[in-house]
């Protein structure tokens, strides 16, 4: 039965803990300057570092629900339907091979010339392939946290792609994650050139994973339902002619001067499972020493 | 009930981690504006059930792991959930004792508190919410806190958690 100092539970069952608001003003004077720290200045970043580095076990287990459920189904689909696919796909390689041996004479044509005209040379990039961790971000800022981090070479400001076309950039880089931001993020925006008439603007996220905006194209200018958009090189940061999106909406208003002008990404933001991260060896995109980016690149 | 020595650390440490799973685990694209705020429901569970045990710390800390986890600003959720927390302890004898139903409106008022603190703090940072949309995760929270308080009640009950 009852011991005759009463013990903690029981005290807490009767009297109010009168401590309480001090505490949470204490804690909450913490998280504020925390949130300061954080917003303000990158002195945190290696905290967060840590801290991430802790977290990562759990984003591979939260994985793994999804991952047995892949492995479970390639390793109980039948024969034939294995068949079917290897066939199909060697194939698409077959397909792919043919048309990549006419892309690299090309490459090596337009080289040749563009040295010719002693232009800049696009130079080749190389790709690393990561995958995304299935963790829900703040469903109003569009990030998502890949599975490559610091250690295998990525760095902040690198292109992100998928097969179709550009999805982001790399905003921090952790030993071993990264997150990116995505095109369609409210605060993002990506230099870009319509494909057919090589009018240069800028693509702005919307918060809206199947709309991009285009700003700054006057009523007169040429732009179709249906045109492509590539990157345009512009600003260092994505290599020039990859693809983003295609124009879904034009609507000239005669009481603005701009037109309104919505485009759809031609990457699937919302299903995206793995992706291509670019890391260029021109040097104008890789971060220059003494950047800021150089900071949180460097080992 | 005599003695002061808690119990059970165990089963309060792996339903914060499954909470943590749920939090993250793929959803479709309909329900997942609905998705409840697990971690926040199980913190403000054992708030209620172990006042003496579990609080502002614990929230607040419970909270920097959620910042690091989603990729936010450090300390929006550690501010959001000592709120929470503080809520609760203030007010788990009157919601204690009250049926699942009425329990389930507080478990609502403490997530919508959570919810603009959140978006605040976004709001200030550069992201405003788009739409009301936002309070959804609380809808859902609301309608699904009597499973997890007898799923959690009965755990507390079988491992002796006190």
């Amino acid at each position: 039965m009852a011991t005759l100092k009463p013990s903690r539970r029981i005290r807490y069952l009767f009297a109010v803990n009168p401590t309480a608001v001090l505490r949470l003003g204490l804690w909450g004077a913490l998280s504020i300057i925390l949130m300061t720290v954080d917003h303000r200045y990158q002195t945190l970043d290696d905290m967060r570092d840590v801290l991430s580095t802790m977290v990562y076990p759990l984003h591979y287990l939260v994985r793994l629900p999804t991952d047995a459920g892949n492995w479970l189904s390639e390793n109980l689909a039948n024969r034939d339907a294995l068949l079917e696919e290897n066939a199909r796909l060697r194939e698409k390689q077959v397909f792919l091979n043919v048309q990549l041996q006419r892309l690299t004479v090309l490459e090596a044509e337009n080289r040749r010339l563009r040295s010719l005209l002693e232009s800049a040379v696009n130079t080749p990039e190389r790709v690393l392939i990561a995958e995304l961790l299935a963790v829900d971000f703040d469903p109003y800022r569009h990030h998502i946290l890949l599975n490559r981090g610091r250690r295998h070479g990525v760095y902040v400001g690198q292109p992100v792609l998928d097969q179709h076309g550009v999805i982001g950039q790399i905003i921090r880089a952790d030993p071993l994650t990264a997150t990116a931001i995505l095109i369609t993020d409210p605060n993002h925006a990506l230099p870009i050139q319509i494909n057919r008439t090589g009018v240069r603007t800028l693509a702005l996220g919307t918060g809206d994973f199947q709309k991009l905006e285009l700003p700054h194209i006057p009523n007169n200018e040429d732009v179709k339902v249906g045109d492509l958009l590539v990157t345009s090189g512009m600003g260092g940061r994505f290599p020039r002619g990859y693809p983003v999106g295609t124009v879904t909406t034009v609507e000239f208003d005669p009481g603005s001067p701009f037109a309104h002008i919505i485009a759809k990404p031609v990457a699937q933001l919302d299903r995206i499972r793995e992706v291509m991260l670019l890391e260029s060896e021109s040097p104008t995109l890789k971060p220059e020493p003494g950047s800021a980016v150089a900071t949180v690149q460097a080992p | 009930m005599t003695t002061a020595r808690p119990t059970g650390r165990w089963v309060i440490v792996i339903s914060f981690l499954v909470a943590f799973l749920l939090a993250g685990i793929p959803l479709p694209n309909e329900l997942q504006q609905f998705r409840p705020d697990w971690v926040t429901m199980v913190l403000i569970y054992w708030c209620m059930a172990l006042p003496h045990r579990i609080g502002i710390g614990i929230g607040w800390s419970v909270g920097l792991l959620l910042d690091i986890g989603r990729g936010a600003l450090l300390g929006q959720h550690a501010l959001a959930l000592a709120v929470v927390a503080y809520l609760t302890q203030q007010t788990y004898r009157r919601i204690r004792v009250a049926p699942l139903w009425q329990q389930a409106f507080s478990v609502l008022a403490f997530l919508l508190v959570e919810q603009i603190l959140i978006f605040w703090i976004s709001g200030v940072i550069g992201y405003p919410p788009r739409d009301w949309w936002y309070l959804a995760p609380a809808i859902g929270g609301m309608a699904l806190w009597p499973l997890l308080f007898v799923i959690l009640r009965d755990a507390r009950r079988y491992f002796q958690v006190s």
